[in-house]
């Protein structure tokens, strides 16, 4: 178990690297930094030195080889546009994101679920027929327009709930969070629906049809013979094998939230990692795009990684497998 | 019946005269779509960081929104009779900084040389010192490499910081990037201005308290008790919180939500001109250009070609359509405050379909002939759309334009390169010295030395190059009108460029409020008096 453990977490520093790299060759397209750092009175001259001291003029494998020296240090150097550490700046917006992205999680996971398993059994009613309905317009409509759509009805015409940003934040360490304040709870109840939408829509559709498959087999009609409960066969047999999918899905678009709840963060100004990638790629602040970048794919190795042991906790047919083991 | 009336109307006047009494003093909520960089006052040459910064840090002089030019810590300045290469800056006395320590000539003389650093960002506008000195507390003299009748104009730009608040705290230098570690500088402020530094996060708020023992408090209002400035990045976003009563007032405001705002209820909209003129540059000094179908010539080395593309745009059509009124249509790339600017260089050719295409056939293309324009799309207000109105416009006379249009970072790069990598582009340029010299310096004169490193055109004409430089060193004012005069006439009729509008701004902002657009697009907050509720 540990063995594997291992095993995944060297294959993702592979994996970090070669994103890196990747990610290294393509910030030549991004444009050129000196442009924003320097003022429109930069002389020529001016622009040369510059490019010099940030080190552009060296071949990319070099200027490679240096970040990675650097990083695995753990120094990501200073952001181009803020002057500030990138390593600072990263944990300052860690919380954010990660309140937005986990909370969001938990909304689409419970309510996605319920909603799912409610549409399965009640395959006719009216209710789940409005909810299947409704479940395509969080398919098809585009975060941005949602978030939008929220702030207008709740902020400018109910006035219900801020527009923007994080509200007051409490400080416990060097974790902030927006949980213990009114504001900060109010702040956070337009992102995390609207991040939330289309992973709860996609869970929903997918418990759905699981469960439908699920209803169909054998063991379930079996278990109605031995005059088992419906309640019990529903949520102790039928959903729990409904689940390995469910959980594989949903482990993954985790690590797609904390990653790429950009748009959500952009709409909301909502000061999390996403906005901070969103500025530095307009900047061309490469210290904060190679530092992100390295930081959401070790998201997804920490993610999937994650998965794989949720796997083993539903499913007690992969504990000790030679397929575990090998 | 009576009595209760009575007292309705005691409550009433009541409620008002405590309305009255509250609004002389009331805190405000400031909005732009970007943050300050940094509150460095040498570290970054930026719009928002300066517009941010100046309420913190003041310099020897200050522009009001018009863009005049007026005292601010130095009361009075000249050129020394016998000297032409010093200027003499008096200083106000009794000032003190944040931190209760007095400002004197040190301050000055450190945050000059401070600036002058190679790791800031506002070396460019002092290229010229020599050497700053104190000569009393009360006295800097500024000494200059040959003589610079213009100098105080850049002296707004520079702004003073404590030289012992800088030693103590170790920033001493502006921000360098190359250096691994952040400048206290960076998020810690102390300086003489209006409002006080509280808290700083960066891309979430900066807020500001009122300096009440502000020096110049009999002249300004300073009316707002708390200063808060929040980015919000998202256009739809800045004006939801615009109009849920989140902030009070907004920069930046999209065109297409103007005509809302002004007819919301409780909002007040001001527009102005800005100190930025939009155009088109195109290389006319190439042999040949690589992006059009002409083989061996270069089309737009010929006046006439340059001539008949400024006659096929139509600035009156993009002024209506693609940027909702927000604009002035011009004929000269030169704001109307800069000193050399006259009606007649303002006007702009007539749209003249016919009379372009003539111009064309007698150039030698009566068909016309295709090019590629490079454009940003995230710089100026509208500028993809102006591109995309202008390609079809050139299209109406034979001109097939192919447009790419990318981010600034790129588009700006192309520009800059050298040789530049475009050979037809759209660019806009203010002028914060608000003298021609500066225009002609960075885009007319030949791209040698420290000039010329905005002029992707290629133009080059030694004449007009020794003209240029001369205006540098001309201290009879008279004299040096005439040559900007004469310059900008030949220019003119050189059409190196094609003028398209000076760009308008709008500020939105809650019905208490009347904050007038200032023309560097940095609002004076210290100047804000509330209005009733």
């Amino acid at each position: 178990m540990l063995a594997y453990i291992l095993r995944s977490l060297m294959q993702g520093l592979v994996v970090m690297l070669a994103v890196a790299f990747i990610a290294f060759t393509m910030f030549r397209f991004v444009g050129d930094p000196v442009v924003n750092m320097l003022g429109q009175e930069a002389t020529l001259q001016d622009r040369a030195e510059l490019t010099e001291r940030l080190g552009l003029n060296d071949p990319v494998p070099l200027q490679f080889a240096r970040f990675v020296a650097d990083a695995a240090q753990g120094d990501f150097g200073v952001s181009w546009r803020q002057g500030r550490k990138v390593s600072s700046l990263i944990v300052e917006r860690l919380p954010a994101t990660v309140e937005l992205a986990v909370l969001s999680a938990i909304f689409a996971f419970v309510v996605g679920i319920a909603l799912g398993v409610y549409a399965a059994i009640r395959r006719d009613g009216w209710i789940a027929n409005l909810v299947m309905s409704l479940s395509l317009i969080g398919v098809s409509l585009p975060t941005f327009l949602i978030g939008i759509g929220l702030i207008y009805i709740f902020a400018v015409e109910l006035r219900w709930l801020p527009s923007f940003g994080r509200g007051d934040t409490v400080r416990i360490g060097w974790w902030t969070t927006g949980l213990l304040t009114v504001s900060g709870l109010k702040s956070l109840v337009l992102p995390v629906l609207t991040l939330g939408f289309l992973q709860l829509t996609l869970i929903m559709r997918l418990v759905r049809s699981e469960m439908l498959e699920v209803m169909r087999a054998d063991f379930i009609r079996f278990a109605r013979a031995r005059g088992i409960p419906e309640r019990k066969i529903e949520f102790r047999h039928a959903l729990r094998n409904t689940m390995i999918p469910v959980i594989t899905i949903a482990g993954l678009q985790l690590g797609g939230v904390i990653a790429f709840a950009i748009v959500t963060e952009t709409v909301f100004q909502w000061p999390g990692l996403g906005a901070l990638f969103v500025n530095a790629v307009q900047f061309v602040d490469v210290p904060v795009m190679s530092a992100y970048l390295m930081f959401v794919a070790f998201v997804f190795v920490l993610t999937s990684l994650m998965v794989d042991l949720i796997y083993v906790a539903l499913d007690p047919r992969l504990r000790g497998s030679p397929a575990m083991a090998k | 019946m009576k009595p209760r009336f009575l007292t309705l109307a005691a409550a009433l006047l009541g409620a008002s005269v405590l309305a009255l009494g509250a609004a002389d003093a009331r805190p405000l909520k400031w909005a732009r779509s970007g943050d300050a960089l940094t509150l460095d006052p040498h570290g970054q040459n930026e719009g928002p960081t300066t517009a941010l910064n100046q309420h913190i840090y003041e310099g020897l002089t200050e522009r009001d929104h018009t863009g005049k030019l007026g005292p601010l810590l130095a009361t009075s300045w000249r050129v020394l009779p016998n000297d032409p290469t010093t200027w003499e800056f008096k200083l106000q006395s009794g000032i003190k900084f944040h931190d209760g320590a007095p400002f004197t000539a040190d301050d000055v003389v450190f945050s000059y040389e401070r600036a002058m650093q190679p790791t800031s960002d506002f070396k460019g506008y002092l290229s010229s010192v020599e050497k700053v000195s104190k000569v009393d507390d009360l006295t800097v003299h500024i000494k200059t490499k040959g003589p610079n009748p213009l100098l105080v104009n850049n002296t707004e730009s520079i702004r003073i910081l404590s030289k012992a608040w800088a030693e103590k705290n170790n920033a001493v230098k502006a921000q360098d990037f190359k250096n691994k570690e952040e400048n206290f500088a960076v998020r810690n402020a102390n300086g003489t201005g209006p409002f006080i530094l509280v808290s700083r996060e960066t891309d979430v708020k900066t807020v500001m308290k009122r300096n009440d023992g502000y020096w110049n408090k009999a002249k300004v209002p300073l009316e707002v008790t708390e200063l808060t400035f929040v980015p919000i990045k998202q256009d739809a976003t800045r004006v939801a919180a615009l109009l849920s009563g989140e902030v009070d007032f907004v920069q930046d405001v999209p065109v297409q939500d103007i005509a809302r705002l002004k007819s919301a209820p409780k909002m007040r909209v001001t527009s102005g001109a800005e100190n930025r003129t939009i155009f088109f540059g195109m290389d006319v000094a190439s042999a040949d250009l690589k992006g059009d179908d002409v083989q061996g010539k270069n089309p737009f080395a010929d006046k006439r070609v340059r001539q008949a593309l400024n006659m096929a745009i139509n600035r009156g059509a993009i002024q209506r359509v693609v940027m909702r009124g927000e604009s002035v249509p011009t004929g000269i790339i030169m704001p109307p405050f800069v000193n050399g600017w006259t009606k007649e260089l303002d006007a702009a050719p007539a749209t003249d379909v016919a009379k372009a295409k003539a111009l064309l056939a007698e150039a030698g293309y009566p068909n016309g002939f295709s090019t590629t324009l490079h454009c940003p799309n995230d710089r100026y207000v509208n500028d993809e759309g102006i591109c995309q109105a202008a390609v079809g416009m050139f299209g109406q006379i034979g001109v097939k334009v192919n447009l790419v249009s990318q981010s600034k970072s790129i588009h700006f790069t192309l520009i800059q390169k050298n040789p530049p990598e475009t050979e037809f582009y759209l660019v806009g340029w203010g002028v914060p010295t608000y003298d021609s010299d500066y225009i002609f310096s960075f885009m007319y004169h030949s791209r040698t030395g420290s000039r010329g490193s905005w002029n992707a055109t290629g133009y080059k004409d030694a004449e007009i190059d020794s003209m240029i430089q001369s205006l540098s060193q001309e201290i009879d004012i008279a004299k040096r009108d005439a040559t900007i005069s004469k310059i900008w006439t030949k220019l003119k009729d050189e059409t190196i460029y094609l003028p398209i509008h000076h760009q308008a701004l709008s500020y939105a902002m809650n019905s208490s409020l009347d904050i007038p657009v200032d023309v560097a697009n940095s609002p004076k907050l210290k100047m804000v008096s509330f209005k009733g509720s």
